[in-house]
């Protein structure tokens, strides 16, 4: 996991948040991974993954060592980039209320916009460009998107959000695919690098996969 | 508690992991958490070092104090209820706040039965000391563990021994034959089926942060170097001479907590610790962590 050892893989900003169960994912849809803590870290990436996790805390986080500069530049020399709930909120280019922070991609989204954790939930969709078959979501103390700027697409439209969108570069969930059995957004993502991934199955869930796969991530004292 | 429930609430505590929770005695406090990059606020009357200099009988917080804490900040709010008392926890989840923490810091009202969290809908963080503790209140329901440490002490010590030996006795589960898991659940106190799987993943089944005495950013990476998820600061940052610096530093640090030369410069000139208090003279009475099994 040297930084540059893994040329063309995906980095997972390793800050604060979901890290470890993005790492676990991306494992499993055969592409190279490794965290990234360092502007140094990016070298080589082909794509950067933003987890969740909370948006004030990563964004006071990413200022220390000029991450966002780096990430910004990075981006602007092809890196593509996909926010998951905290990471939606610091890609958006409005966050309603607030200040936005990386505004990179032309979408509006509402924070915390379900309640407290009492309101978070699980459902199913479909997501036809992404995945043949419905599959599990997991929104937690969720943001909306609330509005899609000419040049986004729109990949998944609920009730009355956008649930998940992207542009050439950039892909937004409000929702955790990593704290699922389905793979189909992480497949979705590499190819989206232009990175080969295995497995081709219709919802991507992954039999082996537990909600406690996440912890051969974890630090071990 | 619907598994599908249960499950959303200990990954919740996913989505803390590598942050810092901060208590807060008022709004003003809860913003300056929020600004320096806190992941939760802890919202109660009295830090732990006041309940502790104050004594008397400590209870959850006043509602209305909550409240507005929790309209103030959109980061997760959480608040205390006392050990047992499973009608403040009622309230609490009526106020639709995120987490309770069922606290040793707060005077027990049950010395024989910890609240059955399996009844609620909202997740619980529970202290621990060792590693059957820990599994216990997994087993009521909790879904989030932290070390019990001694709160408003700013002395880390207790912390330290709790992280350590939790560790310890996961090592040994680990290394133990299959026919002498029963025997080792029995001794100490653990379900058994837990142990199963803290044998599987060799570590606990739930997110585990740090608490009780953490008062520097030195203390909050030391306590991440031990392997916990993430760190509460009690009484550590509002105590302290210039709080909003040093709940920046914490912030940093528990972020690059295996990174010296960032710790370094991290810990200069943060003002004035909040004053300690040792826990070795101590009388027994005195001591939170004793409170709860």
């Amino acid at each position: 996991m040297d930084a540059g050892a893994d040329p063309g893989g995906i980095g997972v900003l390793d800050l604060q948040g979901g890290v470890q169960e993005h790492l676990d994912h991306l494992r499993r849809v055969g592409v190279a991974t490794r965290p990234v803590k360092r502007a140094a870290d990016l070298a080589g990436l082909a794509g950067l993954i933003i987890p969740g996790g909370e948006s004030t805390c990563l964004s006071r986080l990413l200022t220390i060592f000029g991450l966002d500069a780096a990430i910004r530049q990075a981006y602007d020399q092809g890196l593509k980039l996909w926010g998951t709930c905290a990471g939606a909120i610091l890609l958006a280019r409005e966050s309603v209320g607030e200040t936005p922070f990386l505004g990179l991609i032309d979408i509006a989204v509402s924070r915390n916009a379900f309640g407290s954790q009492l309101d978070s939930f699980n459902r199913e969709a479909l997501a036809p460009a992404v995945a043949r078959e419905p599959i599990p979501l997991t929104f937690i103390r969720a943001p909306k998107i609330v509005r899609a700027g000419e040049r986004v697409r729109v990949l998944l439209r609920l009730d009355d959000y956008i649930a998940a969108a992207e542009d050439d570069r950039i892909l937004v969930t409000v929702f955790h695919p990593e704290l699922t059995p389905s793979l189909a957004f992480h497949r979705y993502f590499a190819r989206k690098c232009g990175l080969s991934v295995v497995g081709d199955d219709d919802a991507g869930l992954d039999p082996d996969w537990t909600p406690l796969s996440w912890t051969r991530f974890s630090s071990h004292a | 508690m619907a598994e599908n429930r249960y499950l959303l609430n200990t990954q919740l505590a996913q989505m803390l992991k590598g942050g810092v929770i901060m208590d807060v005695v008022n709004v003003e406090q809860a913003q300056i958490a929020q600004e320096a990059g806190a992941v939760a606020v802890m919202a109660l009357e009295r830090v732990p070092a006041d309940i502790r200099k104050q004594g008397g009988v400590a209870r959850m917080s006043d509602p209305g104090l909550i409240k507005a804490i929790k309209e103030a900040v959109t980061i997760p709010v959480m608040a205390k209820a006392r050990i047992g008392h499973f009608v403040e926890a009622q309230i609490l989840q009526a106020l639709k706040i995120d987490y309770i923490d069922e606290s040793e810091v707060l005077t027990p009202a049950d010395e024989e039965c910890h609240i059955d969290k399996t009844r609620f809908e909202i997740p619980f963080v529970c202290g621990a000391r060792n590693l059957g503790e820990a599994l216990r209140r997994i087993a009521e329901g909790a879904a989030m563990i932290r070390t019990k440490g001694e709160a408003g002490t700013g002395n880390v010590v207790e912390a330290v021994r709790h992280m350590r030996t939790m560790n310890r006795e996961i090592r040994q589960l680990t290394a133990l034959p299959a026919e002498e898991i029963m025997s080792f659940a029995k001794v100490n106190g653990i379900p058994y089926e837990l142990a199963l799987d803290v044998k599987k993943l060799g570590r606990l089944p739930v997110v585990n942060f740090a608490a009780g005495g953490i008062a520097t950013p030195a203390d909050a990476a030391l306590m991440m170097q031990l392997g916990c998820d993430g760190v509460f600061v009690g009484s550590g940052i509002f105590k302290s001479g210039d709080p909003a610096r040093r709940a920046r530093a914490i912030v940093k640090a528990t972020a690059y907590f295996n990174d010296p030369e960032q710790l370094l410069e991290v810990s200069m000139d943060l003002g004035e610790p909040m004053a300690g208090l040792d826990v070795a003279t101590m009388a027994s009475e005195q001591r939170l962590a004793g409170r709860g099994w």
